[in-house]
């Protein structure tokens, strides 16, 4: 109200209705809830403007991707199929010995599930936790259906040694709640033994920690590679006429324009053994004939490549703050002594700082995430964890491992981009 | 960038070091797209220069590989090129299939992203939008998050779209989006969003919106104030908006991989499969069309951001 009171129109409504707490608009109503009332109509508009596009990204983006994240820790796999034991699991603790009881319910389960031709589900589910058990499973359903007679311990021992498997029980309990976190400790290379305790896998088999480094690093120096290579030519773009550095900024997007596929297919091509780049060594007389690179199908490969194609992500914002630095600044700075290396130092390169960590980030995060590329030049050394997820979707159909691997993959995306909009801001990004 | 006059002698040398460094880098960033440009026009199957080519010897070069993408699934490609060859190749031949996938959802989906995100665009603009920070993240979250992750989402979501009405309690049946090209261009044309997010709000920062009140105080009606006064003024960041969601359709494999049908073969796939199974200079002949694409590309954004800036008065960078 006080400001309101400073307002020369609303003084004249106060003479008006002659009320100096309740300021009212032309047709009697009080100023402030009309204020409100607009207020929120415009607030309500411009909501309005937004709702069917934030809808659109909701149904097709944002609900999708928690859906599948759902899988991470929700498969029925086994204990929808499997009731009964899943039941006495849930009756027991951890480690207890199977009983008469035990042994009737899987019996049981298993004769009902291979009768409704569930049989392949469960075993796939136990086979994620325990490689090679799927086999068993519907082995022993295609017996079960021949018909089975107590006591049923023996009988499923007799079909198949293995069902006394300690470490089988105990992946039979850890599938037996549909909710589970045991695919989160495996994307971390844990398990669980058989007294339920959380252990490391056997070494052989301890991949998914290596590949989160290797991702990490990998894109660590990918950034670390376009900053050296983008610095130089952000300084230059900036410094030099605009009409030559217009011309010269061509070069930073053309690649920035071409397709993705196109620009790795070159790299392929360079960096073959039979390719350009070994041929023109060769011909250098720096290496001979039969000491070709193996430059591709390998981490070398991705990192050539990745830094290529991320270059543009850093030479953009570098350069849209370094148009902004003032020249005049390291000049004084040289007048009052500095050398060149201490101005560029001490007053140029602070002042770069905000489009470098916008650069670095966008690079980082976007390099995280690749797929493409590390699939066609990466070989196996140069895989990434996008990779993986890909992997286990479309070749061993584990769907809740990879979702439980892009649960933490997106976590940590997310939190550098969170990070991001709180430095950056995400409106402050530019593209060309 | 010239030397100054009181440079040392260090300082002059490290001034040209310092050329030569971009030189090299510029080279890196451009090279490997001009290079394969000559190899595309290869006569061998070889992915580097034969002797014959290097002594700029005709015999060295051929149009082979791009006569392989038209023959490329058809049915008679060896009979003469009169009418029916050429309808031959237009309706059987798997690169102009491709072509003609990628541009049907690439148009479509640029129009979704397009009108949906200009929209959008407006409302973040103006200074009474609630929630304004969060609703710009997670509507810029998809050029953000992996795709695969995206891919992998949409995968399950587009083979059952009516899953998610039975948290409801609703049991609807309804078809799939996966293998369909409704499919395809929602999941385009929400990748492509964020850029048509960026460069609209981009091109709003400097208009004024005192222009808006102007027309509506001369009785001029919203939607004619949208259409005369404010289209046209934002129409470069809107058009630039565009190109971008198309060359992100018409560049998108992985979610192609993942949820388009047999029926869906886009450029990008078939490059993908070209590459994955066995590279031929074929993909070069493609990858050289589109090199020659993006230039186009490029070529109308430059002239575009030069005009708007140029309408709006706002001094380059």
């Amino acid at each position: 109200m006080a400001n309101a009171a400073l307002d020369p129109h609303a003084a004249i409504a106060t003479t008006a209705s002659g009320a100096p707490d309740r300021l009212t608009t032309a047709d009697g109503r009080p100023l402030v809830r009309a204020l409100a009332r607009s207020q929120s109509k415009a607030r309500r508009r411009a909501f309005l403007l937004v709702a069917p596009l934030l809808a659109f990204i909701l149904i097709t983006f944002v609900v999708p991707i928690g859906q599948m994240l759902q899988r991470s820790f929700h498969n029925d796999g086994f204990s929808a199929n499997m009731p009964q034991i899943s039941a006495w699991f849930a009756e027991t603790p951890a480690g207890t010995v199977p009983d008469d009881a035990a042994w009737t319910a899987l019996a049981a389960d298993l004769t009902a599930s291979a009768e409704a031709r569930s049989i392949g589900v469960v075993g796939t589910r136990i086979n994620y936790d325990l490689a090679g058990s799927r086999s068993l499973f519907t082995s022993t359903g295609r017996k079960v259906r021949r018909g089975i007679e107590p006591p049923y311990r023996d009988a499923l021992l007799e079909m198949d040694e293995d069902w006394g498997d300690p470490q089988l029980w105990s992946a039979m309990r850890g599938a037996s709640s549909a909710v589970t976190g045991n695919f989160y400790l495996a994307a971390v290379d844990r398990t669980r033994d058989e007294a339920g305790k959380i252990v490391q896998v056997e070494e052989n088999r301890r991949i998914y920690v290596t590949l989160f480094w290797r991702t990490f690093w990998l894109s660590g120096l990918i950034t670390a590679l376009t900053f050296v290579l983008g610095f130089p030519i952000a300084h230059l773009l900036a410094t030099l006429p605009m009409r030559k550095s217009n011309l010269l900024m061509i070069l930073v997007l053309l690649p920035f324009w071409t397709s993705l596929l196109v620009r790795t297919t070159s790299w392929m091509v360079l960096l073959q053994q039979q390719g350009v780049i070994n041929d023109i060594l060769v011909w250098l007389g720096i290496i001979g004939d039969g000491q070709r690179l193996q430059m591709i199908y390998n981490q070398t490969g991705t990192i050539i490549a990745m830094t290529h194609i991320l270059l543009p992500f850093m030479i953009l914002p570098l350069y849209s703050v370094m148009r902004t630095i003032n020249p005049s600044y390291v000049r004084a700075a040289r007048s009052l002594g500095a050398t060149s290396w201490t101005a560029f130092r001490r007053i140029y390169f602070p002042q770069t700082l905000p489009g470098l960590g916008a650069g670095a980030m966008l690079v980082f995060i976007l390099a995280v995430g690749y797929y493409i590329t590390p699939a066609l030049v990466g070989g196996s050394s140069g895989q990434l964890i996008s990779n993986m997820i890909a992997m286990h979707m479309t070749d061993t159909l584990n769907w809740s491992m990879a979702a439980a691997l892009a649960a933490l993959l997106l976590g940590a995306v997310l939190a550098l981009y969170w990070l991001y909009d709180r430095l950056v801001g995400v409106d402050n990004l530019k593209l060309g | 960038m010239a030397v100054p006059t009181y440079a040392t002698p260090l300082e002059r040398i490290w001034h040209y070091a310092y050329i030569a460094i971009c030189a090299a880098i510029f080279f890196f960033l451009i090279a490997p797209i001009v290079v394969i440009i000559p190899l595309s026009f290869n006569a061998e199957p070889y992915f580097t220069f034969t002797d014959k080519m290097l002594e700029f010897d005709p015999e060295g070069y051929s149009m082979r590989w791009y006569d392989s993408l038209l023959t490329f699934g058809m049915t008679a490609p060896d009979g003469p090129r009169d009418l029916s060859w050429w309808g031959d190749a237009w309706a059987n031949a798997k690169w102009v299939q491709a072509a003609k996938n990628s541009i049907i959802i690439g148009v479509f989906s640029t129009i979704l992203a397009t009108v949906l995100g200009t929209l959008a665009a407006l409302g973040l603009s103006r200074p009474e939008m609630p929630f304004r920070r969060a609703i710009m993240a997670i509507l810029i979250s998809p050029m953000i998050v992996p795709l695969i992750i995206t891919a992998t989402g949409m995968f399950f979501f587009y083979s059952n779209p009516c899953e998610l009405l039975t948290l409801f309690g609703l049991d609807p049946q309804c078809g799939r989006l996966a293998g369909t090209y409704l499919g395809v261009i929602f999941a385009h044309a929400t990748l492509g969003i964020p850029f048509v997010i960026i460069t609209v709000t981009a091109t709003l920062v400097g208009f004024d919106q005192s222009l808006n009140r102007a027309a509506a105080s001369l009785g001029a009606s919203p939607r004619r104030t949208f259409f005369r006064v404010t289209m046209p003024l934002i129409l470069p960041g809107v058009i630039s908006g565009a190109l971008f969601a198309f060359v992100t359709s018409f560049d998108e494999v992985v979610a192609v991989l993942f949820i388009a049908g047999p029926d869906q073969q886009t450029i990008p796939r078939q490059m993908w499969n070209g590459i994955r199974e066995q590279i031929s200079p074929a993909i070069l002949a493609v990858a050289t069309l589109l090199v020659v694409f993006s230039i186009a590309l490029l070529t109308t954004v430059e002239l575009l951001r030069r005009r708007s800036e140029r309408i709006r008065g706002v001094t380059p960078h």
